[in-house]
């Protein structure tokens, strides 16, 4: 009985997730947001990162790169890019149109999240291979644990654009409706600044921001710096964080247009 | 399989439907739909065609009543209805950066028994746009378009909300001929329309929404046949209503003065016609404005409209 459910659904997965595949490949601003950004920026970032005092807290200048780069490609290829397709289909009716047919709600929203997550898996994979390459960043120490971390936040990146799409009117005010958490994320779960040269006190609220477990995943499992312990600590935030925001997309999601 | 599913493909009872306001857009309907039978809901704006219709086809779950769509219930089973069901949204969404083929490739592969894409297309006449994108489309392709995905899936039952609303003539005439065709081979189609002669000419019943419950149903010919014909004509200079023959005896059953309009409601309209000009032969006096119109489905609508009017 369950292959023979899952398969129907595999199948309606899959169009779906061509199809916007497609719509991704002809958004010409989502396409250079997503290629650019993630890997131009921790180029442009590191006069500043050559800058910080990395030795002192036992970190080198290629995990802190390949952190930020994975972590805006969280950021610019999975969230900011998902909220607007999750807001623009919506507001052409093609979310209500879905609906009306044999797809199941959790199917929509995941076969329009795949394209993304699977370009933000990509980029991840293409940003680890070239900062051991280009920067010596080093093979990672924990693989397992940076893998998680990849797949934990970019799953949650999804469910975060799908709760933020809910509260986003039109496709223009989603760059407003997502900056809080690409903001807090990049100050506070250690994407733009490393959360060990935080304040102690403070670094250990942010431990509990959205994206931060997976970000530690990443770069915990890189360094090899991270406790079983802490790691179960950054799988279990991580997961509460993910399984509060599917309760909320849930709960809350407009399917329709506001009118 | 119970029974019922093959007599009543449709089966809607005391339906309601409250949105968050409060408002009350379907205040307690009850209709059925059999196999193979094409059901027409007419009704002004805000009469609560779609909101009915949303309801059957598993949108939004019922503040109250029940809805059985080929036996089960849309909202609840919905993996036991969708399947059979094709709908075509009164606004259909379709990303406007796909192409016609794209689009219906996509929904092919969401649809557990499709037909061919292109045979789809081809049924409403969109076999050679497959490769335009939908944004490049006119209103009436899109709609065109929004009908061959509702058929892609060789539906049972067919959910039609205004769908030739936006067309042309021919456009119109084509719609209504493939949907002919559709329930001579045992599709049973619902569908919603504002056009009345679309009503007329398509729909084996009908039922007339006003403000959320069923003002009146029946086939086109018997919800005519429940409205009064009407006479209209201006007054004669010089003359007073009480002037005319005594209407009871001309089976008029209704009578309204306009200014020196008079309007006559009457079941028997050659009797009261007859009567009437027999009358004005008589005292040699013109009618001028003379109109004599046998009930219609405008009459009946009109009629209903207008309670909406006198009440508000």
């Amino acid at each position: 009985m369950s292959t023979l459910a899952l398969a129907p659904a595999g199948r309606r997965l899959r169009a779906l997730a061509g199809a916007e595949l497609t719509l991704l490949g002809r958004n010409r601003s989502a396409v250079t947001t997503a290629l650019l950004l993630p890997l131009a920026l921790p180029f442009s970032v590191r006069p500043a990162v050559d800058q910080m005092d990395l030795g002192g807290v036992g970190l080198s200048a290629g995990t802190v790169m390949l952190t930020a780069a994975i972590g805006f490609s969280f950021l610019f290829s999975v969230y900011t890019s998902l909220v607007g397709a999750f807001v623009s289909r919506r507001e052409e009716l093609v979310l209500k149109r879905l609906r009306t047919g044999e797809l199941h709600d959790p199917e929509i929203l995941a076969g329009t999240a795949l394209p993304a997550l699977c370009l933000g898996l990509a980029q991840s994979l293409v940003l680890s291979v070239g900062c051991v390459l280009l920067l010596d960043a080093g093979a990672p120490r924990a693989p397992y644990l940076t893998v998680l971390g990849v797949l934990s936040g970019l799953v949650l990146c999804a469910a975060l654009a799908a709760l933020t799409a809910t509260f986003t009117r039109t496709v223009e005010s989603a760059q407003v409706t997502a900056s809080p958490v690409v903001f807090i994320s990049m100050i506070g779960s250690g994407i733009a600044i490393p959360t060990e040269i935080l304040p102690d006190r403070l670094a250990s609220v942010c431990e509990f921001l959205p994206l931060s477990p997976a970000v530690r995943l990443v770069s915990g499992g890189w360094s090899g710096h991270l406790s079983a312990y802490e790691a179960l600590g950054a799988v279990a935030t991580t997961l509460a964080w993910t399984l509060l925001a599917v309760f909320a997309v849930r709960r809350w999601f407009r399917w329709e247009p506001r009118r | 399989m119970d029974i019922s599913e093959h007599e009543h493909v449709i089966e809607v009872t005391d339906l309601r439907r409250v949105y968050g306001g409060g408002f009350e857009a379907v205040r307690g309907i009850t209709f059925s739909v059999g196999r193979g039978e094409i059901f027409a809901l007419l009704g002004t704006n805000g009469a609560g065609k779609t909101s009915t219709v949303e309801l059957l086809e598993g949108l939004a779950r019922p503040a109250g009543g029940r809805v059985r769509v080929l036996g089960h219930d849309p909202y609840g089973e919905r993996a036991a209805v969708r399947p059979r069901t094709g709908v075509m949204l009164q606004e259909g969404g379709f990303p406007s950066e796909l192409t016609v083929a794209e689009t219906a490739r996509m929904w092919a592969g969401c649809v557990s028994r499709a037909r061919p894409e292109l045979e789809a297309l081809e049924l409403v006449g969109l076999g050679g746009r497959a490769g335009v994108r939908v944004k490049q489309l006119s209103g009436g392709e899109r709609r065109r378009l929004d009908l061959a995905l509702a058929l892609l899936g060789e539906p049972e039952v067919l959910f039609l909300d205004e769908p030739t609303t936006g067309l042309d003539a021919e456009g119109r005439r084509d719609t209504w001929e493939l949907v002919r065709a559709l329930r001579d081979t045992g599709t049973t189609v619902l569908l919603t329309t504002h056009y009345l002669e679309e009503a007329e000419g398509l729909a084996d019943r009908l039922a007339i929404l006003h403000e959320g419950r069923i003002a009146t149903t029946g086939t086109p010919d018997e919800v005519t046949a429940a409205q009064p014909s009407r006479i209209s004509f201006r007054l004669p200079d010089g003359y007073f209503l009480g002037d005319l023959p005594p209407l009871g005896a001309l089976g008029v059953c209704g009578h309204e003065l306009a200014g020196r309009v008079v309007q006559l409601r009457t079941r028997e309209l050659q009797r009261a016609a007859t009567g009437l000009l027999v009358w004005a032969e008589a005292a040699r006096v013109e009618l001028r404005g003379l109109d004599v119109r046998s009930a219609s489905l405008e009459e009946a609508f009109l009629g209903i409209a207008r309670e909406r009017e006198v009440a508000a």
